[in-house]
């Protein structure tokens, strides 16, 4: 949530055009699935940095937990049982946004500035301009941004963009006490699979490999994966994720039409708002 | 600890976390480290990253460890014995053992007693009405000239090698699986894998915790792990060594301090009762040497000894009154924490304090835990935390169901600080003295530690001066020189263990030159003299804080021989060696047996390298002094002599509670012939016709024992009460994963969710299927995290025969759904 305006690319939303007097290298998380122990530090290191704490929930039966990502857990381990050609593997994959080249979730998004995009990779959200219509959820080929029940905004992995603006590393990477997160260059980070993923194929997994799908232009947060043919068995990873061609229509020739329908609502809350006041809020509801 | 010493010398972890990162093989067994120690994992990632290092987990469970192996085998809770015993015969029958280290190195040449045998699942000399053993037989021959008899040839049918050879041979790969649960197939397979380092270049490294002390054969679980490593020729060895894992931040230092019923500081001991003459309890401990040349460090008994008195009572304790001996307590039997609560339970103990100590949660059968706790006068918690015990008398519903108008018990808590409030050091796993400093002020009224206990002792000795009493000497003549009394700082204490000279040092090799002026903290243990002229508090600790400074507060990570060797990093004892037994790590001739990993070796004129040589330093290799120095015989000890109770070779035994009733090896011996019972206790063991399945209890990564239930973010990681069952065994329940399901022992139940996972299967066993229940164990009535059973409700009284630490990891319970 750093403002670095002069390092903003993208906004969603807007139609006037963004800086590019200066250029900054692609970032990128390396996630290697096979080096997670799923001590779950990170997502102590992501509640602490952020200054956000989920609610002491329930078991559900497994050891997932908080269970889902929320407004408050905005990285979780997904624990997967899987029988491979290996016998029994316990595939352990830190969940959360994958800051995609092409992120769904801005182009969906109908508030102006509310998700921006910065030219090291990451994709932000401003929540001060959120408006909780959920589109960009519909947009997120992941799975990932969720509405808090507190406040109504979305909310997700910021890849420590305030850390990363002042040349630290994501909170997560700085607890991992294995090295399955790494953090670097998006060159360096690549290099940095290969390395892994012959070490994975002189250890017999044949189709261990690097995850960055193309169909979003690549994702700043990668995995290294030891079965790359099937992303599936990693808690439902999707193996060719795209955006929704109905973000595509609307960010298309529909937008405008969409763009003038939202002004007239706006306008017309406004003079409800002139003429009747404010909404009140019945009780029940806040409770 | 118990297992450790009587077989190398010293108890303790033989490498350290970082040296892990050097080893070819790494075997997790009888642990979880990537959950119980994700910070020590990293260097099992370094050793797979770096090293090519193939990773075994053996475990009852598919544990977060397992999920990073190369190789995973399931195996029975409480048939590690079997297991490895099978590594034996494994390597002894296919020579895959590195030979001049056993020889040259080990006791396998060392022709034992005659009178030694091993008939039926018993040794020679067993009681049974007394349940223990005359070990008199478990010794060695001895030679006309003192020393003891050895066969170098190895054709001796007495001489330790063939022996062990034929204890171990009923340990085919066939019975091994039939008692363990593990196929043949992975069971042959992981042997292949060690065998591969049986060459000299080559290492494997053990990595346990508590998966093997909390058994009632535990001892002899790190000992068969510890003979197998001998065999193999991997202690010494940088990536090689029997690795404990302590699990509290500093327990290592608990055990190094003396804080154990029988224990003095650095190991030294308290006489017995019988133990009255001074010069009897001195000659008795003060070893002599077995064999020619041999170092035999505890021949310096009597210097850490007096020196310990003289820290303790300075100008009171003389050469005249035997250094204050009658001051010393004289134990009739060890009181460790099994037999301090069932003197409460018997109603014959008044007055309890637990400090840093939450035994409601941590010892075995709530229930009993209770009643005695309830027969007190007064209990006295010194904690940061409202423990589980400090309100043992609360109501708490159905997790703590008591009627507190029934417990006359008076309650007295002492607020303290916790670990990152106050300064000091810790020890770790690796023997490394680290300092900290607080990081803040302790919140409220809570004081440190050290200020409580100090008020306590300042209390009590005017309550002595005033009124007198049976023998007030001890309490008002000991040395109390802090300059604030009822506070003495952390650096006054660190200083006190170090020692320092009361008279100026002479040189021993020319005694015209002063080495250390009167007053000086002493540099090592090296100086300690037994005439009263050195004072020092724990003679391990010595060379920690000397008058260059504080040694553990040192953090200089360089590391010139890469192999992780931080010289300069804190202060690790002994003396600052790194890997202990490193004279192992050469050839008899002195040249280190792998070229790649140098850690010492002999220059032509004295011992030197990357690491403090754990030997004389000027002794030449053509002296023939072997490497492991603190045994009157220089050797390791395959054979254990006659320091282990339930014997000198390590035996299977079945936990108290077996879910196959008998003992494959031996039916009429089933569990362990030397381990103690209480009446009481042996009566509340359950059977497998009424509590089918084995349960086991363990820590999760995200909550650290009972703390973590009182801190919020643990709390959200890990936020209710839960056991583990695998797939099968639910379905024959009829329980789904997120149920509620009630677990039931001999002595009580809890109810829990249930994880329901691929991750325990059902093994064969003496013609049995074999389900596992598991039972983590953080949970209880106080706390923040969501309210749940202690799970101690269920586990059995009964601890491991040497150490008495509970078999906490095998018991029987039955599971049905709520």
């Amino acid at each position: 949530m750093a403002l670095q305006s002069l390092d903003v690319i993208r906004r969603s939303a807007t139609t006037t055009a963004s800086p590019h007097q200066r250029e900054t290298a692609e970032v990128a998380k390396l996630i290697d699935v096979s080096k997670c122990i799923g001590c779950k530090a990170c997502q102590v290191a992501c509640m602490e940095w952020n200054d956000v704490r989920d609610e002491i929930g329930t078991n559900v039966g497994v050891y997932d937990n908080p269970p889902d990502l929320s407004g408050a857990s905005w990285t979780v381990m997904r624990y997967s049982e899987v029988e491979t050609d290996r016998g029994l593997e316990w595939l352990i994959r830190k969940d959360g946004c994958m800051h995609c080249a092409d992120p769904g979730c801005l182009k969906a998004c109908p508030a102006p500035g509310a998700i921006i995009q910065y030219g090291n990779g990451i994709v932000d959200f401003h929540q001060e301009n959120c408006i909780g219509c959920g589109y960009c959820i519909t947009g997120c080929p992941f799975n990932i941004p969720r509405i808090s029940k507190k406040d109504s905004k979305v909310y997700k992995c910021t890849l420590c963009s305030d850390r990363v603006a002042v040349g630290l590393e994501p909170a997560c990477i700085k607890s991992c006490p294995t090295g399955a997160l790494v953090f670097g260059t998006k060159e360096d980070m690549k290099h940095h699979a290969e390395g892994r993923i012959k070490d994975l194929n002189e250890r017999g997994f044949k189709n261990a490999g690097l995850y960055d799908p193309p169909g979003v232009n690549g994702t700043h947060v990668m995995y290294v994966l030891q079965h790359a043919d099937k992303p599936e068995i990693y808690h439902g990873l999707a193996r060719n994720p795209s955006i929704s061609a109905w973000v595509s229509i609307w960010k298309g020739a529909t937008k405008p039409i969409a763009s003038w329908l939202l002004g007239i609502a706006a306008l017309a809350g406004f003079v409800h708002y002139i003429t009747v006041g404010p909404n009140e809020v019945e009780k029940e509801e806040k409770e | 600890m118990a297992s450790l010493a009587p077989t190398f010398g010293r108890g303790a972890m033989t490498n350290h976390w970082v040296d892990i990162k050097n080893a070819n093989v790494i075997v997790v067994m009888g642990g979880n480290a990537a959950e119980a120690h994700p910070c020590g994992f990293k260097w099992v990632t370094e050793a797979k990253a770096h090293n090519k290092a193939t990773f075994i987990v053996i475990d009852p469970r598919f544990t977060r460890s397992a999920a990073m192996a190369d190789l995973y085998a399931p195996i029975r809770t409480g048939t590690d014995i079997a297991f490895l015993g099978g590594v034996i015969n494994y390597l002894l029958s296919h020579d895959k053992i590195q030979h001049e280290y056993v020889k040259t190195y080990t006791n396998a040449a060392l022709i034992v007693n005659e009178g030694y045998h091993f008939e039926d699942g018993l040794f020679s000399g067993y009681d049974e009405a007394g349940r223990k053993y005359d070990r008199s037989t478990w010794t060695c021959e001895m030679g006309p000239d003192g020393y003891a008899k050895t066969d170098e040839t190895l054709q001796h049918p007495r001489c330790v090698l063939n022996l062990m050879k034929q204890h171990y041979a009923r340990y085919t790969p066939e019975a091994v699986s039939n008692i363990t649960g593990t196929s043949k197939e992975q069971f042959l397979k992981i042997c292949e894998i060690l065998a591969t380092t049986s060459v000299p270049n080559r290492t494997t490294t053990f990595m346990y915790a508590l998966g093997w002390t909390q058994h009632s054969v535990g001892s002899q679980m790190i000992r068969t792990a510890a003979c197998v490593q001998l065999l193999l020729g991997n202690i010494g060895m940088p990536g090689g060594g029997i690795n404990a894992l302590r699990g509290h931040s500093n327990i290592q230092g608990l055990t190094d301090l003396g804080l154990l019923s029988n224990l003095l500081t650095g190991y030294l001991t308290l006489p017995g009762e019988k133990e009255t003459d001074y010069h009897a309890y001195i000659d008795k401990r003060t070893m002599k040497p077995l064999r020619p040349n041999q170092f035999n460090y505890w021949s310096n008994y009597p210097k850490f000894h007096v020196s310990l008195m003289k820290s303790w009572w300075g100008d009171k304790a003389t050469k005249e009154n035997n250094w204050c001996y009658d001051y010393l307590p004289k134990l009739d039997v060890e009181y460790d924490i099994l037999r301090q609560f069932e003197l409460m339970h018997q109603g014959k103990m008044n007055g309890y304090f637990c400090q840093g100590f939450n035994p409601l949660a941590a010892l075995p059968n709530k229930k009993k835990l209770t009643d005695g706790l309830s027969k007190l006068k007064f209990l006295v918690v010194i904690d940061p935390l409202a423990t589980d015990t400090s309100c043992f008398w609360e109501n708490h519903g159905e997790y703590n169901d008591v009627d507190p108008s029934k417990i006359m018990t008076e309650v007295i808590r002492l607020p303290s600080s916790c670990f990152a409030e106050l300064d000091g050091s810790l020890t770790n796993s690796g023997r490394w003295l680290q300092w900290h400093w607080a990081g803040q002020e302790p919140p409220g009224d809570a004081k440190n530690d050290n200020e409580i206990m100090a008020g306590i002792f300042i209390t009590l000795r005017e309550l002595y001066r005033k009124e007198g009493g049976a023998f007030p000497d001890p309490i008002l003549n000991l040395t109390w020189p802090y300059k604030i009394p009822h506070a003495p700082s952390p650096e006054e204490l660190a200083m006190e263990y170090n020692g320092k000279a009361l008279e100026d040092l002479a040189d021993p090799k020319d005694p015209t030159k002063v080495i250390l002026k009167k007053g000086l903290q002493l540099d090592g243990y090296g100086q300690l003299k037994d005439d009263g002229s050195t004072a020092c508090g724990c003679w391990l600790f010595s060379g920690s804080y000397t008058e260059k400074g504080n040694m553990m507060a040192r953090r200089d990570n360089s590391d010139p021989s890469g192999l992780g060797n931080t010289l300069n990093w804190a202060f690790s004892w002994p003396a600052n060696r790194r890997i202990m037994y490193n004279r192992a790590s050469c050839d008899p001739s002195g040249k280190p047996w792998d070229p790649n990993r140098r850690l010492i070796w002999w220059d032509g004129e004295k011992w030197t390298g990357a690491d403090v040589p754990d030997f004389k330093p000027d002794s030449p290799p053509s002296e023939g002094m072997n490497p492991f120095i603190m045994h009157p015989e220089g050797v390791a000890r395959l054979f254990a002599l006659d320091k282990m109770v339930e014997g000198p070779f390590p035996e299977h035994y079945e936990p108290f509670e077996t879910p196959i009733g008998t003992n494959p090896l031996h039916p009429k011996v089933v569990s362990n012939p030397a381990a103690r019972v209480f009446k009481g206790d042996m009566e509340q063991f359950g059977k497998a016709s009424a509590f089918p399945y084995a349960g086991t209890t363990y820590r999760l990564t995200e909550h650290f024992h009972y703390w973590t239930k009182h801190t919020e973010l643990s709390s959200i990681l890990q936020p209710q009460q839960f056991v583990e069952i695998g797939e099968e065994l639910a379905k024959e329940k009829g329980i789904k994963a997120g149920d509620m399901v009630k677990v039931s022992s001999n002595r009580g139940h809890i109810k829990a969710k249930a994880v329901v996972t691929k991750r325990i299967k059902p093994l064969q066993a003496d013609g049995k299927t074999i389900h596992h229940v598991g039972v983590p164990i953080h949970w209880g009535f106080k706390g923040i995290a969501k309210p749940g059973y202690l799970a101690n409700t269920l586990t059995p009284v009964v601890g491991d025969a040497n150490s008495q630490t509970p078999e906490f990891k095998s018991f029987l319970v039955n599971i049905e759904k709520v």
